[in-house]
């Protein structure tokens, strides 16, 4: 326990101590609610589709979750590379501690950087329909938190260097949030968009949250935690499986 | 009855084809220092990992404080402090949450914690800049840090791969000074590889020479410069693997790793 609890602190502390990656990781959001909540805003409200605002916040909360989250691999990567992952490994304690530790520590970082996009969108004029369920999408947005950092520590104890992870941020993260239902309504998606937005766990954590915050759903409660649950604990299994098996 | 802290044997390990380490054999008794001396590319760093739990052996069997390393990995984790050749400390926590961290990972009761990281601080010097980020640290207090957090939790041996690569000579002999009054006071065995010769001369009790994954041979400076009818440690090692040491290599390795420091700190 206390494990990981002390590796789930280093986390925050570095997170804390960062405030350039804090506010970098706050810059797109921003943009994207102003770009798209702006820009589609007037088309929405005119289709007879609602506020578009929103809809649109839960989008974002989910994509700055995701990209922060999946980036935690960055720092797995960059412990590796230089040096302080030795330490942990060298330590006698599980292997499964130290990667349960770390993914709490990613997990953490990432809930707290989709608050503070929650927070900010009260300035773009975003308002939820009830507090108790704003309150309770910050659990919710944790178990997103949750899936996208085992998937990010997973594919990072695949990687030597920051080049190949690069390229996973483009061709993995950059699709799953365009082809999901972070944007757009999945009812009025094109038949192909809507089967590959199915298979997208981004949708559902973006819908978990519309529920919460905006009260629309596509899936349904259920069947969002479902798939979320169902994955996250596939993914932490798998991680600390491939964790396990790191040689420095 | 003597006891030995370090026993191998016939280790071997292979990266696909190559032969990294070439059926190695070797004891360490309690309370021993003992220097692995070879060029670059020997086998050194190879040898600690393996006997560190880090790296699985393709053949041979190691005993660590009497434990087996791939069997009784936790068992044998406890018994050694381990300062890595490349440095192994978050930079972005202070000195003292580094060394509060390895207390928490080896499970150093509470009540002791905060007094045994202040004896070591102090003993390397670092006790008033405990509350520093390490990415402001200099290679070399950053190298004593490491030395004092491997110690930390009362290692019955501490491993050093190549420990003053990169120090100058003051920080280097301050840093055996340390080192041999824990040999002392807690009866450390110490194990450290080295390619500087007059290093190994001066601090080990028994030295191995290693090159191309071989020990090539092993003994006291005394025994060695006997073996070989020649009067330095230098003569010796020239005269048993037909070469000085790689030096032009080593200072490869040297800026390597002054580029890998420089690049830790952003
Ligand atoms: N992960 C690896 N994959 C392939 N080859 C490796 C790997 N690690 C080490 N080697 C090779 O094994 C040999 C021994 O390396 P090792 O790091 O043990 O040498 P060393 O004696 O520590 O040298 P140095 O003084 O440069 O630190 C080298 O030729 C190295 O290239
Ligand atoms: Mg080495």
């Amino acid at each position: 326990m206390s494990t990981i609890y002390i590796l789930w602190l280093r986390q925050i502390k570095r997170y804390l101590r960062s405030r350039t990656r804090i506010i970098g990781a706050l810059g797109q959001p921003l943009l994207f609610m102003v770009a798209f909540g702006f820009g589609f805003g007037a088309i929405f409200a005119r289709a007879g589709a609602g506020n578009y605002m929103n809809f649109l916040i839960p989008g974002i909360i989910g994509q700055s979750i995701l990209f922060t989250a999946i980036s935690s691999g960055i720092d797995l990567i960059w412990d590796r590379q230089f040096g302080f992952l030795k330490e942990t490994l060298a330590a006698p304690v599980s292997r499964f501690e130290i990667f349960f530790g770390r993914t709490l520590g990613g997990a953490t970082v990432a809930t707290l950087q989709g608050m503070i996009v929650l927070g900010l969108s009260f300035i773009v004029g975003f308002r939820p329909f009830s507090v108790l369920e704003m309150l309770i999408s910050v659990p919710a947005m944790f178990l997103i938190s949750l899936l996208f950092t085992a998937l990010g520590t997973a594919i990072a104890t695949k990687m030597e260097d920051f080049h190949g992870f690069q390229l996973i941020m483009n061709f993995l993260v950059m699709p799953l949030f365009f082809l999901s239902g972070a944007l757009f309504p999945m009812d009025s998606m094109p038949k192909t968009l809507k089967t590959i937005a199915t298979f997208n766990p981004l949708s559902y954590g973006v819908d978990l949250i519309r529920g919460l915050l905006a009260n629309t759903s596509h899936f349904g409660y259920s069947l969002d935690l479902l798939v979320l649950g169902a994955l996250t604990t596939f993914l932490l299994i798998l991680g600390s499986f491939l964790f396990s098996r790191i040689e420095v | 009855m003597e006891q030995n802290m370090i026993e191998v044997k016939n280790l071997v390990r292979k990266f696909d084809d190559f032969i990294a380490v070439d059926n190695i054999s070797f004891t360490v008794p309690k309370g021993q220092i003992f220097a692995f001396l070879g060029p670059n590319g020997a086998g050194k760093s190879t040898t600690i990992k393996m006997l560190t739990t880090m790296l699985r052996p393709t053949s041979g069997t190691i005993l660590i404080n009497g434990y087996d390393p791939m069997h009784n990995q936790d068992d044998a984790r406890r018994s050694f402090g381990i300062v890595f050749q490349d440095p192994s400390l978050d930079d972005e926590l202070t000195a003292f949450e580094n060394m509060e961290l390895h207390s928490v990972l080896y499970k150093i009761p509470r009540n002791i914690r905060k007094k045994r990281i202040e004896d070591l601080m102090k003993l390397v010097e670092l006790w008033d800049k405990k509350d520093h980020l390490v990415k402001t640290f200099s290679g070399g207090m950053k190298r004593r840090l490491e030395i004092a957090r491997g110690l930390l939790h009362h290692p019955k041996i501490i491993f050093l791969d190549e420990p003053t690569l990169g120090l100058d000579p003051q920080t280097r002999n301050l840093m055996w000074d340390y080192l041999k009054k824990m040999n002392q006071d807690e009866e450390i065995t110490v194990f450290f590889t080295t390619h500087y010769m007059e290093e190994a001369a001066k601090i080990a009790d028994e030295i191995a020479i290693i090159d191309h994954g071989k020990i090539i041979t092993s003994g006291t400076v005394k025994e060695l410069t006997e073996e070989t009818k020649t009067n330095t440690l230098e003569e010796a090692f020239l005269s048993l693997t037909g070469s000085a040491i790689r030096e032009e290599s080593a200072n490869i390795a040297d800026q390597n790793r002054a580029r890998h420091q420089m690049w830790s700190k952003k």
